[in-house]
């Protein structure tokens, strides 16, 4: 018996083989295995900080999936939509799941995302040669901004309504063509079904499709340098015998078993919030959107989703209109240019400076204030807050090409720490 | 539109005013101390609702026969005790009077309650129902002091008596009230009456909600499971890299 199976698993593993020769024959399978898994070489010493590139991949990979669901049943019009979300939450099998995993899952996107930029800001990710792996990545911000927003109003709650009336009438602080361009996004003099069906279009297919693209670029132009490290030293500098960097390990096994770890505690974190909390307070699911749509009644107290409010604090912090859209606007931007900004030839804050240390400590706290801010009333002592944190959110960028060329810095070692 | 957009960007970059207007309606809410685990609560409340709010509000998310099924009632339970109105158990809480009436007849058209506990709380509805206090210059003879103005009659008044409040000379601060008229039921027991109705607006607001905590407790620990399994590879797979 015990040959006859042998025999079989032999001619299984042949037949296998001539398979993955047949295609690697039309198609890169093999190539493109082993660039970016088996033979792709990342530093042992990751720590906790490297967890949230794979999971917002996960989170993605989430949204997409439950929002294929979610689509089956959702109905993008001014009379049904909201209707059919409740259909969803309580007629639909599983309904109420796949909808809390997509609802959550925009806020967890935020969350991850954002300490994924700041492993950034902490290792000196954005530096020479990752300065487009960086640029790419905001984009993928960019279009995750513009991907919430439109989510946002298919529900068509009343928080969804105002929420949407207020952010696009902000196109209209734009001199001479604003009006016009608000008018041009909504399709409608206010936000109606008209503006539901675009918004929807952007949100299934349109800024995913973006969202995807510039995924699988980002992931293409980090495999091209290579991961940063907590030590922030290239480690393709120094490579053994074999040619293999010496401080690496492939991604997979090593980093894929590594990151399967962190996935799990990720999801153990999340499905507390699904399961035990899933408007988290009104935080993640706003209590005022539990009440249709009504263009003739606003909210008690209008306010974006959190992800949102560090900007919306500094919009309010500026007295006037159209500079307070400049302000927002160029907050969104200014990262862009973290690597021209940051002079210093240092990348870990391990072995940075004092200033760099202390500046980004300040940043972290004013991003999460800005955030506090942003969900308050604005009560005179909440905007004299909003203005002072605005500057120093704003100091943190502009003050970088001076602090980081004069900054003294301890010795980088040549090999990874553990 | 150049008057709209500015009224709206008024209202975002000055809500000052609206917070203030806030702050003067927001009455100190109690707490509702409901329970939808509590089945038999919420058949006593379903029963409550059906009978006192279901008139004019209706619940156009809620199915019958899904409510049966989460309160343990049998069809025929379900028939006999909450369907008055020639429903068959798949129809939803509708009512059959036309919005357009309602508003001619209230001033307004009372809310769907669906989603009320998820907008506005339960707490929110069990302090609302229990502040209601005669008012001879309302139409409807009642006022609330946690929505003052309001266009609903106090439905509940046989049960709970008739309340009058006192305010404070002056500033108009609400102080208490104080039991004019006593009702069919002592204040202990309306209160209880009162907090199955919030429970079952609670558990209408999402009915999944008695379910999910204890799946979630099934997920989570399945997790910690694959868990200890995927950090015993990884320690496996990691253990000759120095």
């Amino acid at each position: 018996m015990a040959s006859t199976e042998a025999d079989v698993f032999d001619r299984l593993g042949r037949g296998l083989r001539s398979l993955g020769a047949w295609i690697d024959d039309r198609f890169p399978m093999t190539k493109l295995i082993k660039e970016h898994a088996t033979e792709y070489y990342a530093s042992k010493n990751f720590n906790f900080w490297y967890g949230f590139g794979v999971i917002a991949t996960v989170v993605l990979v989430m949204q997409l999936v439950t929002g294929i669901f979610l689509t089956m049943n959702y109905k993008p019009s001014s009379d049904d939509a909201f209707a059919s979300v409740e259909y969803i939450m309580r007629d639909v099998e599983w309904g109420w799941l796949i909808r809390y995993l997509h609802s959550t899952g925009a806020s967890a996107f935020f969350i991850v995302v954002y300490l994924h930029m700041f492993r950034g800001l902490l290792y000196g990710s954005y530096k020479k040669p990752r300065e487009l792996v960086w640029i790419i990545g905001m984009f993928i911000y960019l279009c995750l901004m513009a991907e919430a927003f439109f989510g946002y109003l298919l529900p068509w709650g009343n928080m969804s309504y105002w929420g949407a009336q207020v952010i696009v009438s902000l196109f209209g602080a734009i001199p001479v063509i604003g009006n016009g361009l608000s008018e041009w996004i909504r399709g409608d003099f206010y936000i109606s079904d008209i503006t539901l069906n675009r918004f929807f279009a952007f949100h299934v297919i349109a800024v995913p499709l973006a969202l995807i693209g510039l995924v699988v670029v980002h992931i293409m132009a980090l495999h091209e340098v290579g991961s940063n490290n907590p030590d922030g030293i290239e480690i393709k500098e120094h490579k053994g015998k074999d040619g293999k960097p010496i401080d690496g390990v492939a991604f997979h096994p090593y980093h894929t078993s590594k990151d399967l770890v962190i996935v799990i505690v990720f999801l153990i974190l999340f499905s507390a919030v699904v399961f035990f909390a899933p408007d988290m307070g009104g935080y993640f699911l706003e209590h005022a959107n539990f009440e249709p749509a009504n263009p003739l009644q606003t909210p008690p107290h209008i306010a974006p989703v959190w992800y949102f409010t560090p900007f919306y604090a500094m919009l309010r912090a500026v007295p006037d209109k159209l500079l307070g859209v400049v302000f927002m606007g160029s907050a969104v931007l200014l990262p862009f240019f973290l690597p021209w900004l940051d002079r210093c030839r240092v990348k870990s804050i391990r072995y940075r400076g004092w200033m760099y240390k202390v500046s980004l400590m300040v940043f972290a706290v004013t991003f999460l204030t800005l955030g506090y801010l942003g969900l308050q009333q604005p009560t005179p002592p909440v905007v004299v807050l909003c203005r002072i944190f605005t500057i120093l959110y704003f100091a943190f960028f502009f003050l970088m090409p001076f602090y980081s060329r004069a900054e003294k810095t301890k010795p980088v070692p040549a090999r990874v720490t553990p | 539109m150049r008057a709209v957009s500015g009224a709206l960007v008024a209202l975002l970059l000055s809500a000052g005013l609206g917070g203030a207007a806030l702050a003067q309606e927001e009455a100190e809410l109690e707490s509702a101390q409901n329970n939808v685990a509590d089945t038999a609560s919420l058949q006593r409340g379903a029963k409550y609702f059906v009978n006192y709010c279901l008139g004019c509000h209706s619940a156009k998310y809620v199915r019958y026969n899904r409510l049966a099924k989460d309160l343990q009632l049998t069809e025929q339970q379900l028939v006999d005790n909450l369907m008055f109105t020639g429903e068959r158990p798949f129809d939803t809480m509708a009512i059959g009077a036309r919005p357009e009436d309602q508003a001619r007849w209230f001033g307004r058209q009372p809310p769907d309650l669906s989603l009320i506990a998820r907008s506005r709380g339960p707490d929110y509805i069990y302090t609302f129902l229990r502040s209601f206090y005669a008012d001879p210059k309302k139409p409807t003879g009642a006022n609330n002091v946690v929505l003052p103005g309001t266009a609903m009659p106090h439905v509940l008044w046989e049960l709970q008596g008739v309340q009058t409040a006192k305010f404070k000379e002056g500033s108009g601060e609400f102080e208490g009230f104080e039991l004019a008229r006593a009702g069919a039921l002592q204040p202990e027991e309306y209160d209880e009456v009162v907090r199955d109705i919030v429970n079952f607006l609670d558990y209408i607001g999402e009915p999944i909600q008695r379910e999910r905590v204890a799946l979630g407790i099934r997920v989570i620990g399945f997790l910690l499971v694959f868990w200890l399994i995927a950090y015993l590879l990884k320690k496996e797979i990691w253990k000759d890299v120095h």
